[in-house]
């Protein structure tokens, strides 16, 4: 059996992590590989997708722009043998540019931005791209230990058609000097750190408008699943 | 050919709600799915399922995301793609557990006929702040008698075997399962490697 791609993730409890020790399981996952060769996630149609849902600067709009260094986010979401995967669901969330998410009970004190939600979604096309633009993430301070900061990310929440290949994950900005201090970030075992991290692509800047950033995704099913 | 290596996982964090569970919560944004696996004008046998999910401290997680994923009454997986306007059986629903004063997630679903010689189940995949890679598991009904062969639940060792189970409640109205998850202690879950 091939553990690799289990070794690029967290384990459940992280002690630098507090809210792991209480929320990760003790006894050993039951191996079910053999048993779930039938069950694919549904599809999603066109449909689900609205006009700006892959454009965070405008779908949050009220009275204006919204304020911060825009950005253009786009990658490939592919299985392990680089093969595209079609069709898949890319949801994503994030703070605003000053690092303040819009959600309810979040208490940084912070500006909310009037025209950001910081939340989108998109399919993945023939070749397994998704892009989208947004306003680039402020970091944000978290009540895990004494001045904590989280590292400028955005959430991806990934729904491939195997059952296997639900994904939720953050991406990372090359360079931050909060990775170091970031427990959630340190989670990951230090080999796999980098496929966390967003390359920046000169090449895909959109000149006078938006910087950009190339995000990838690998996604792989079953162990079980022959290929070979 | 050299393997590209996966993608690693993270939590899904404490402030999902606006862009996953956004109609739930009162956000101005859509959903992609929410408590309801069927339609709601849809005339079948619907039942509800509910629950909450511990820590392992005993105390109910106000923050989680619980996905279910199922086969419908004669126990096939959804084919063609899910859209915007839902139809009789979408098969896929989502929850946080913020929403209800005690933190209880309610599906209201259908029971799912048997799959492939396994007795009818729900798959589930939860997420929460402090877990940092989701977790699977299953629901089984306390009511089936085909429990006994299922070859997943054969695998469980007998003790924790009634973790996946849920019960059936005396509500008059409708049928309704009783499904809490525990992430530690006694009766923790019975958790799923679906990749081995």
């Amino acid at each position: 059996m091939d553990k690799r791609d289990y070794d690029v993730h967290p384990p459940y409890l992280y002690e630098g992590y507090k809210s792991t020790i209480y929320r990760s399981p003790t006894q050993s996952l039951i191996p079910v590989a053999s048993m779930l060769k039938d069950v694919t996630m549904p599809a999603f149609g066109e449909s689900v997708i609205r006009k700006w849902d892959n454009d965070l600067t405008k779908n949050g709009r009220r009275n204006g722009e919204p304020i911060g260094e825009r950005i253009k986010m786009s990658g490939r979401v592919t299985d392990e043998y680089n093969r595209p995967l079609r069709n898949v669901l890319v949801e994503v969330w994030q703070a605003n540019s000053a690092g303040r998410y819009i959600h309810k009970a979040e208490i940084h004190d912070a500006p909310i931005d009037p025209n950001f939600l910081g939340a989108g979604r998109m399919l993945t096309d023939e070749e397994g791209r998704y892009t989208f633009y947004t306003i680039k993430p402020g970091a944000y301070p978290w009540g895990n230990h004494y001045n904590a900061w989280r590292p400028n990310h955005i959430h991806f929440s990934v729904i491939g058609r195997q059952f296997e290949h639900r994904l939720v994950t953050q991406m990372y900005f090359p360079g931050d000097p909060l990775f170091e201090f970031d427990p959630i970030f340190q989670s990951v075992p230090k080999h796999a750190r980098e496929l966390l991290i967003a390359k920046f692509k000169m090449d895909w800047t959109e000149p006078e408008f938006a910087l950009a950033y190339e995000f990838n995704i690998v996604l792989s099913g079953s162990n079980k699943t022959p290929f070979e | 050919m050299e393997k590209l290596r996966n993608t690693p996982s993270q939590t899904v964090g404490p402030f999902f709600a606006y862009g996953l569970t956004a109609v739930q919560y009162g956000y101005d944004y859509t959903s992609i799915a929410d408590d309801m696996l069927i339609g709601r004008d849809t005339d079948i046998n619907r039942i509800l399922i509910t629950g909450c999910v511990y820590d392992g401290q005993g105390k109910v997680v106000p923050d989680a995301m619980v996905e279910f994923y199922q086969a419908d009454w004669s126990g096939k997986y959804r084919s063609v793609p899910l859209e915007k306007d839902r139809d009789k059986f979408s098969g896929f629903g989502r929850l946080g557990t913020g929403t209800q004063p005690d933190s209880r997630f309610t599906f209201t679903t259908v029971k799912p006929g048997t799959i492939g010689g396994q007795a009818p189940h729900i798959n589930v995949i939860l997420f929460m702040r402090g877990s940092l890679l989701h977790v699977y598991t299953r629901i089984y009904f306390d009511d089936e008698s085909t429990n006994e062969k299922d070859s997943l639940l054969n695998l469980v060792p007998e003790t924790r075997r009634h973790t996946l189970i849920a019960k059936r409640s005396t509500r008059t109205d409708i049928t309704e399962y009783r499904f809490d998850i525990h992430m530690q202690g006694e009766n923790e879950t019975v958790f799923l490697d679906v990749k081995n």
